[in-house]
Order: structure tokens, then C-alpha cells, then sequence
């Protein structure tokens, strides 16, 4: 009659949903990036990705057995494969075996375990493995492969695994260290769109290969708004951000400023905008939140991946972000039913 | 329909299983032996019982009077016999019992002299008097009394009336029929209700999965010749909730702080429009109510249940099936499981529902929030439901109230999409209700203060006051003497004062005497300190002198032993005298003479 009790269960329908289906639609919609990664720049990627999720798994076991939780239930939840699938799709496809372990465990078992588990953690594990992985083996980190390396799929495999030695033709850059480079570096004075031209490195709008990869990435995200796993705030406001100063800057100088379309299609920036910095735990949750925060995040992104010393600033901007959810949060939770101004 | 159509933001759309119990027409319940009629049937006031055991009622007849203005009367469903007044199960999650009127049936059924009234002669205030002895209260499940709603704001005219026919609940039916079946008298209802509103607008909304029913209140509309909008509004849980509903169809927000009136607007589910048409056109107070019975039955259909009926007689009416293993009252979305099938079936009874695991599964394990934010995106009333169960669960209940808990109205959107299936009403519903326990216990905690107070300050004041008197008594005392010592006939108070204490008097006035030019009729405020503390004194030896006066009584007809007790005790007393007036004595301390 009156509702004031809490002991019986209120809810006899509930929709066909679950942690699970969340993060496995997640997966799904890395598929189409992961396939362009496998088909420009080659199998390798598959390996990093089995190496990341077993040691995801692997973590994520111990963790929760050492903690007393409940192992299937959040073994299966499906969150600490999408940890090492952002991982391994972060990291340098050739980079050896360890790093991505060692990275991968630092996500699970500190970033993530270590702060009580699923839905508790502040930072976003994946950036997390890649910062801290940067910062120790800055070197490792930095060797992409170079662009018309052709290794079979067991040679990749035994540089992966430490079996064959790691080659200079392994040490290339990615399309926006090489700018970075030629542009600081650069022994002839350089301009954006002559080196854009020029350079083997660069595409057609962006890195070679890569923008295909990106463009896969892209395309899940999209699926992912579409089936309403995602809101389209925190990307539109990454996106607006990076796009906005990569602009600015652009139309300020362009012969030392790649145009916006560049930076998006380069490095991590549609990966972060439609994988990271939609992370539910970690990010902000409220309509307007979710803009600010990748909007801030799209901002520093840009900062640190061409005025910092880091071939990317995705991961160290979506973690300064991080810090800073709490707050925005906080001031800017929307006007509720009937409490509207504009009325 | 020119209605303009507003949308209100989340809700989801569950499966209805509404076809199942609307293939029948409204099915009269028979009539069973025993009937338990809780006096407790609406929000506010509990109903007093007026009947007393062993008596004869009939059906109609008042066994319980609304207690003050938020309360509604309960009535006897059928004639027969109070057998007892006591606790009995109530339709409730706890199963606790309540105190309820167990009539037995006599099987006649005869109903009290019913008496129709025009109620467009009476005054307001008489008809909303008359509903509330009818019994009328929010039939759509809240059952608040529907004559406490009809009042219009000061200075506001109430624009809208809202009828609220959506029944957006799955499985729910019984408002369907009625609308199919009863337009006319719902018609009628709502014409009262605008009336006594004075509004200018009726809005009958309909969910636009109800043809039927919103043909036939349109028919029954243009027959009565009323100028009622009957708008279909799009079916989407919950938008049966008064405030969605007015939300949906005058773009008006009602927030939990404010009364509907206040913006002009007011609402009523249609049942409770109809029953009120039928207890003052007809004379008929509320006996009974539409019931849908259905779920995992052979045959699931709408009965018109008398109230006070047991759950498990009205199941039987729609056969479960054997594999039935739990019943639900109310819908599946905010209604809860009936511990025991012997609480009768009530005012809020507008649905039951046979359920068996494979229809309502047992939640999957509760995991973690991962702030997905699903449960912001379906809260119609756009709060944030997982920031207010991370307050709840930590207990920081004043923060879950800044997150404006209290405009949550349970509907249960949240927990329906939750991914971690967390039962997030339940954990608002404990919020709720500490908040509340806390706000009684603080009121309790603030009125014994507040007595402890007054009675301190009204001590204090008596104490001065008394000591006032006496201090003007004495006052007056000393100063004669010193302007004609030859006058001997003190005041009568003064005289008081002195034969109960003359020397602590003398003594007071010795004292002041030491300054002579101030012991007169006004003296120095150390005279009067000296003087109060001398009365004070005075006042205490005169009560020790009352207490000593006592004789003890029943002292003749005392058998030996008690006797000898008593003498007993007196030696010791006397002892004990003694033994205090050596040590005073050996202080040199003699406060006595």
C-alpha cells in the first residue's frame, strides 16, 4: 500500500542487459579498427592482443582471488579484455613481449584491482599501462614499425618475443613523431605541407596505414553512439577540442601547423575519443560533464603531442582529465524534472 | 487530436502482457464468507472504528470514520456480522499485520439506505466531505484521499484537469476495462472533480495502446455533451504517473517540492472519477474495486472484487497454474510480492499477478556501478540515480537529499536497464526512510528539549515570582517598625512569615539593619538580595515545619507486628536525629535554635 519498504524486491522486469553485453559490444566495435590495424600494418597486432587479454585475465584472477571476490562473476564481466585491448592497440605493434605484460599488470592489478575493482577505479587503466610504460622505456615505446617493412607473420613474432634482434628498419615513428621531428630537427628548413606531400610517412590525409586504421575505429565508435553504449558528448567534445586548437593553430600558420583532419586521424585520437574517453568509470557522467571533459581532454591532448616531448598526448591528457571528474561532476548536474529556469 | 503533445525525458518500454486479461468483460467476484477490511486503506489518518463486534451492518454501512483531514472512511463490502476488530495480514511487502474488521457474510447482501445527493446544490466543502466519507481515494494505486486534492491554490485558478486513464504498468487492465465499459460514469466523475476545481480545461490521457478505451470515453464524451479532450498519448512506461502524464499533456513539470495546484493543475485516475460519480449520484461508498487478475492463470480477466475479499479467494477466480510460485500485487514494475495470499485485497489493489521464475526471473547477481549512466538516461524525473545510490550506500543520506532523492517516485526505470542489475529503488527506498526515521527522532529530540526548556523557565520564573512576593512581604515588615515602632498588627503575610521563621527574619534584618538609613520601605538591592535569600530560607523552614507536622494516617487498625515495626523504625529515626543534632552541635554549626 505504502511503499516504504526496501526488503522485497521492487523490480520484477528488468531489460536484457548486463556488464557483460556492455563490454563485449565494446570489443565488437573495436573489431573493424583492429581489422584495418591487422590488414595495413600486419599480423602483429593479434599476437600483442593475445598476450594483453591472457595477461589481462591472468591479473585479474589473481587479484580477485587475493581480495575474496567473486572470481567467475568478474572474470566474465568482460572489463579487463577491453583494458588489454586498448592496451595492445595503444602500444607499438612490434614492441616486445614483456612490455605489454608488464604494462597490461599495471592497469589490472594496480590501476584497476588495487582501487577496488570494476567500476572503482579513478584513472583509466589502459592509459595508466601506457603512461607508465612510456615513461620507463621511452625508447621501446617509441618504435613503430617503419612504413614498407615487410615481415612475415613469424618474424614478427620472434621480434615480439625477443627471439630475433630488434632491426633499425623497426625504429620508425609514428606519422606525428616524424613531423614533430622534421619539423624541430629537421637539418633543411621544413614546412607542414611539403613534408605532408613528401614524406613516405604520410597518406593521403594522414599517416599512411594508420588512417585506415582509424577510420576502423571510427566506424565502431559510430556503432557503438548507434546502439547507445556510448553518448555522443564525450567524443564530440574530444573531437571539438583537438579539432578547435589544431585549427587555430592551423590557420594561424599552416605551414607550421598540420590541419586538423591530420590530428584526428593520427596517433590515438579517435581510439581515445570513442574508446577512452568514454569510459563510464573513469570519465565524467553527466551530460554536460561529458563535453567539458573531452573537450579539456581533446585540448591537452593536442598540447602534448605537439608542443610536449611525447609522441602522443591522448593517454597523459585523458589521466589530467581524470582527476578533474569529481569536480566537474559535481557543477554540472543537470536541472531535474521541474526544476528547470527557463519555465 | 489537436492536443499539442509534450515528452517527457527517459522511461523505457517493457513488454505490456496487457492482451491477456482483456479478451472478458469486467467479471462480478461472488460473494465469500469472511471479509477483512483494513481500517488503514489510504494515505494519512487510519480509520477509527465505529462498529463494534457482534453487530449487524450492511453493505455500505461505515465501519471505520476518517481520522482528521488526510483520511478516507472504509465501509462494509457486503451485510453480515462484525465477528472481530483485530490485527489482521495486510496487503503490504512486510505482511505485517494491521487492525481490520473481519466481517462474516450473511449472504443477502443488502445494502444501507442509499442516499444519491445533487451535489451541484451543495456547498464544496460538503461534497468534499461526503467523498471523504465515501471512501474516495486515488484508486491508480498511491489511494491518497481524493477530497484532500480537490481544493484549488489561493489565487490560482486550476487550469488543467488531468484523468489520468494511461496505465502504463504492465499486465494492468482493470483501468482499461473500466474505461471500455463505465465511460459514461467516469464522465460524470470528472465533471464533479471540475467542478469542485473550478477548472477551465479536462485532459483525459490514454495510453495510445488502448483503442478501445479511448474510443469509448471519446463516445461517451460527445453523448454527455462535455467539451473533454481525450488524447492519446504514446505508450511508454511510466507515463501513467501523474506528473508524467501532466507533463505529457500540458508541458507543465510538478517537482516533488511543489503541489500540483500550485501550477495550475490537478489529476486523477479514472477509477477514482468514477467511484466518486457513484458515491454521490448513487449514494454508494467505496466497496469494492476493478482488479486484474492475471499472469501465469488459465484465465486472466478483470473482476469487480469487494474489498476486504482474500488474495487467495480472488486468485482463485483466475485459476493459477500449478507452477505458479509467487503473486505480485501491482504491476511488475513498482508493485511488490505478497507474502501471504490471506491479506485481502484493498483500495490499492489494482492488480494480481500469478508469476512463476521463467516470467519473473530472480535478479542475477548485483554487480558493481560502472557509472555507465543508463539509469540517468531512463529516470523521468532526470535525476542521477547512480550518484544517489553511491550516497545511499555510504550512508551520506544529506547529500542524497541536495541530489533531490525525494523527487524520486520509485518508478522503477533505473533499476529496469541497469546493467549491474543493482536494485537501485530499494536502496532509495532505504535512504528514504532513514531519512525519515532520523527527521522523527530529531523532531522527538527537539520537542523534549523544548519541554525540558519551558518547564526550566517557567520554574524559574515561578520561583522569582514567589520569591517577589515574599521579598515585598518582608520588605515591608522591617520598614514599620523603623517609621512607627509602637504599631504592633503586622499584615497577615507578614505574620505568616513570621511565626514560620521568625529568626531567620530577624536575622535578615539585622543584616540589613547594619546599613540603618536603607532598611526602609525602599531598600538597597543588597537588601533585597539579602531579604530574598532570607525568604527563600524562610520558605524552606516552613515546608520542613509542614513536613514534620505530618501524622501519620491508618494508624488504628495496625496488627502487633506492624506495630512493632513501626515503633522500630520510629527509635531508629529518632536515633538518626540525635546522632545529627550531636554532629551539628559539635561543628558549632546549629542552624537551629
Amino acid at each position: 500500500m505504502i511503499n516504504n519498504d526496501f526488503s522485497t524486491p521492487p523490480y520484477f522486469l528488468r531489460e536484457r542487459t548486463s556488464v557483460t553485453r556492455v563490454m563485449l559490444q565494446v570489443l565488437l566495435a573495436l573489431l573493424p579498427g583492429i581489422a584495418a590495424y591487422v590488414w595495413q600494418i600486419g599480423p602483429a597486432i593479434i599476437v600483442q592482443l593475445l598476450i594483453a587479454s591472457v595477461t589481462a585475465l591472468i591479473g585479474e584472477a589473481l587479484m580477485l582471488v587475493v581480495r575474496g571476490k567473486a572470481l567467475g562473476l568478474f572474470l566474465s564481466d568482460g572489463s579487463a579484455l577491453v583494458t588489454a585491448w586498448l592496451i595492445a592497440l595503444a602500444f607499438p605493434p612490434l614492441a616486445p613481449w614483456w612490455i605489454v605484460v608488464v604494462g597490461t599488470l599495471c592497469a589490472i592489478v594496480i590501476a584497476k584491482q588495487l582501487y577496488g575493482g570494476l567500476g572503482q577505479n579513478p584513472f583509466n587503466p589502459a592509459m595508466i599501462a601506457f603512461a607508465v610504460c612510456i615513461v620507463s622505456f621511452p625508447a621501446l615505446m617509441s618504435q613503430w614499425p617503419a612504413l614498407g617493412l615487410q615481415l612475415s607473420f613469424a618474424e614478427q613474432w620472434q621480434i615480439i618475443a625477443g627471439l630475433a634482434p630488434r632491426v633499425d628498419a623497426l625504429s620508425g615513428a609514428t606519422p606525428l613523431d616524424a613531423l614533430k621531428t622534421a619539423l624541430k630537427l629537421g637539418d633543411t628548413p621544413a614546412d607542414v605541407p611539403t613534408l605532408l606531400a613528401t614524406q613516405d610517412v604520410f597518406g593521403n590525409f594522414a599517416g599512411r596505414g594508420w588512417e585506415w586504421v582509424t577510420a576502423g575505429y571510427l566506424l565502431g565508435g559510430l556503432w557503438l553512439w548507434q546502439r547507445q553504449i556510448i553518448s555522443w558528448h564525450a567524443p564530440a567534445g574530444f573531437i571539438g577540442g583537438l579539432s578547435l586548437l589544431a585549427g587555430l593553430l592551423w590557420l594561424w600558420n599552416p605551414l607550421q601547423f598540420a590541419n586538423p583532419l591530420f590530428h584526428l586521424f593520427s596517433g590515438g585520437s579517435l581510439l581515445g575519443a570513442f574508446f577512452i574517453v568514454t569510459d563510464p568509470v573513469s570519465g565524467c557522467t553527466t551530460p554536460r560533464g561529458k563535453l567539458i571533459f573531452g573537450f579539456a581532454a581533446g585540448l591537452l591532448a593536442y598540447l602534448i603531442r605537439v608542443f610536449g616531448g611525447y609522441p602522443d598526448g591522448v593517454a597523459f591528457s585523458v589521466l589530467l582529465m581524470n582527476l578533474c571528474v569529481p569536480l566537474i561532476d559535481m557543477y554540472s548536474q543537470p536541472p531535474i524534472f521541474g526544476m528547470k529556469k527557463s519555465k | 487530436m489537436l492536443q499539442k503533445l509534450f515528452k517527457f525525458k527517459g522511461g523505457v518500454k517493457p513488454q505490456t502482457h496487457k492482451a491477456m486479461s482483456v479478451q472478458a468483460s469486467i467479471g462480478e467476484a461472488p460473494l465469500c464468507e469472511r471479509y477483512y477490511v483494513p481500517l488503514h486503506q489510504s494515505i494519512g489518518g487510519k480509520a477509527n472504528p465505529v462498529v463494534s463486534v457482534g453487530q449487524q451492518v450492511r453493505k455500505g454501512q461505515l465501519l471505520g470514520a476518517a481520522d482528521g483531514w488526510v483520511s478516507a472512511a472504509v465501509h462494509a463490502p457486503t451485510s453480515g456480522i462484525v465477528v472481530a476488530i483485530e490485527e489482521y495480514v495486510a496487503a503490504h511487502p512486510s505482511g505485517l499485520p494491521t487492525l481490520s474488521v473481519v466481517l462474516a457474510a450473511d449472504g443477502r447482501d443488502e445494502w444501507i439506505d442509499r442516499q444519491p445527493v445533487d451535489y451541484s446544490r451543495l456547498a464544496p466543502e460538503r461534497v468534499r466531505e461526503l467523498l471523504r466519507d465515501a471512501g474516495v481515494v486515488g484508486l491508480g494505486g498511491a489511494v491518497f484521499p481524493s477530497h484532500a486534492k480537490l481544493t484549488a491554490a489561493k489565487n490560482l485558478p486550476v487550469e488543467h484537469l488531468v484523468i489520468n486513464g494511461a496505465e502504463c504498468e504492465p499486465f494492468m487492465t482493470c483501468d482499461d476495462l473500466l474505461m471500455r465499459e463505465r465511460a459514461e460514469d467516469i464522465v460524470r466523475g470528472s465533471a464533479i472533480f471540475r467542478e469542485l476545481l473550478g477548472a477551465r480545461q479536462v485532459l483525459i490521457g490514454i495510453e495510445d495502446n488502448k483503442p478501445e478505451a479511448v474510443a469509448a470515453m471519446q463516445a461517451a464524451v460527445t453523448r454527455l455533451g462535455e467539451d473533454y479532450d481525450v488524447v492519446a498519448v504514446p505508450t511508454r512506461y511510466p507515463a501513467g504517473g501523474a506528473k508524467q502524464l501532466i507533463r505529457v499533456l500540458t508541458g507543465k513539470e510538478v517537482p516533488a517540492s511543489r503541489r500540483s495546484t500550485d501550477l495550475a493543475v490537478q489529476c486523477f485516475n479514472v477509477a477514482t472519477a468514477y467511484t466518486a460519480y457513484r458515491a454521490l449520484a448513487h449514494g454508494e461508498p467505496v466497496t469494492s474495486r476493478i482488479v486484474t487478475l492475471t499472469g501465469n492463470v488459465e484465465q486472466a480477466r478483470n473482476w469487480d472484487v469487494r474489498l476486504g475479499t482474500p488474495m487467495r479467494a480472488a486468485m482463485t477466480l483466475a485459476q493459477p497454474r500449478a507452477d505458479t510460485q509467487q503473486y505480485l500485487m501491482g504491476g511488475p514494475m513498482m508493485g511488490f510480492e505478497i507474502p501471504d495470499l490471506a491479506a485481502p485485497v484493498v483500495k490499492a489493489t489494482n492488480c494480481l499477478i500469478a508469476g512463476k521464475p521463467a516470467m519473473f526471473p530472480p535478479p542475477p547477481p548485483e554487480m558493481p556501478c560502472i557509472r555507465c549512466g543508463a539509469c540517468a538516461e531512463a529516470c523521468p524525473h532526470e535525476l542521477q540515480p547512480f550518484e544517489l545510490y553511491w550516497f545511499a550506500r555510504a550512508r551520506n543520506f544529506g547529500k542524497t537529499q541536495e541530489y533531490y532523492i525525494f523527487d524520486c517516485i520509485e518508478c522503477g526505470c533505473c533499476s529496469y536497464v541497469c546493467p549491474s542489475h543493482i536494485p537501485l529503488v530499494q536502496y532509495f527506498r532505504f535512504a528514504k526512510s532513514e531519512i525519515w526515521a532520523r527527521e522523527r527522532e530529531k523532531q522527538a529530540a527537539d520537542a523534549a528539549k523544548a519541554r525540558f526548556e519551558w518547564r526550566n523557565a517557567r520554574e524559574e520564573r515561578e520561583a522569582a515570582e514567589k520569591a517577589e512576593r515574599l521579598a515585598k512581604a518582608a520588605a515591608s515588615r522591617p520598614a514599620k517598625p523603623a517609621s512607627s515602632p509602637t504599631v504592633a498588627s503586622p499584615a497577615p503575610v507578614v505574620a505568616a512569615v513570621e511565626t514560620a521563621a521568625p529568626e531567620v527574619v530577624s536575622t535578615a534584618v539585622a543584616k540589613s539593619d547594619a546599613n540603618p538609613a536603607a532598611a526602609t520601605a525602599d531598600p538597597t538591592p543588597t537588601d533585597a538580595e539579602s531579604i530574598k535569600r532570607a525568604t527563600i530560607v524562610a520558605a524552606m523552614e516552613r515546608a520542613k515545619a509542614q513536613r514534620a507536622a505530618v501524622q501519620p494516617k491508618n494508624t488504628s487498625q495496625l496488627t502487633a507486628e506492624q506495630a512493632k515495626e513501626i515503633a522500630a523504625i520510629d527509635a531508629r529515626r529518632k536515633a538518626v536525629a540525635a546522632d545529627k543534632q550531636a554532629t551539628a552541635d559539635d561543628g558549632g554549626v546549629a542552624d537551629k535554635p
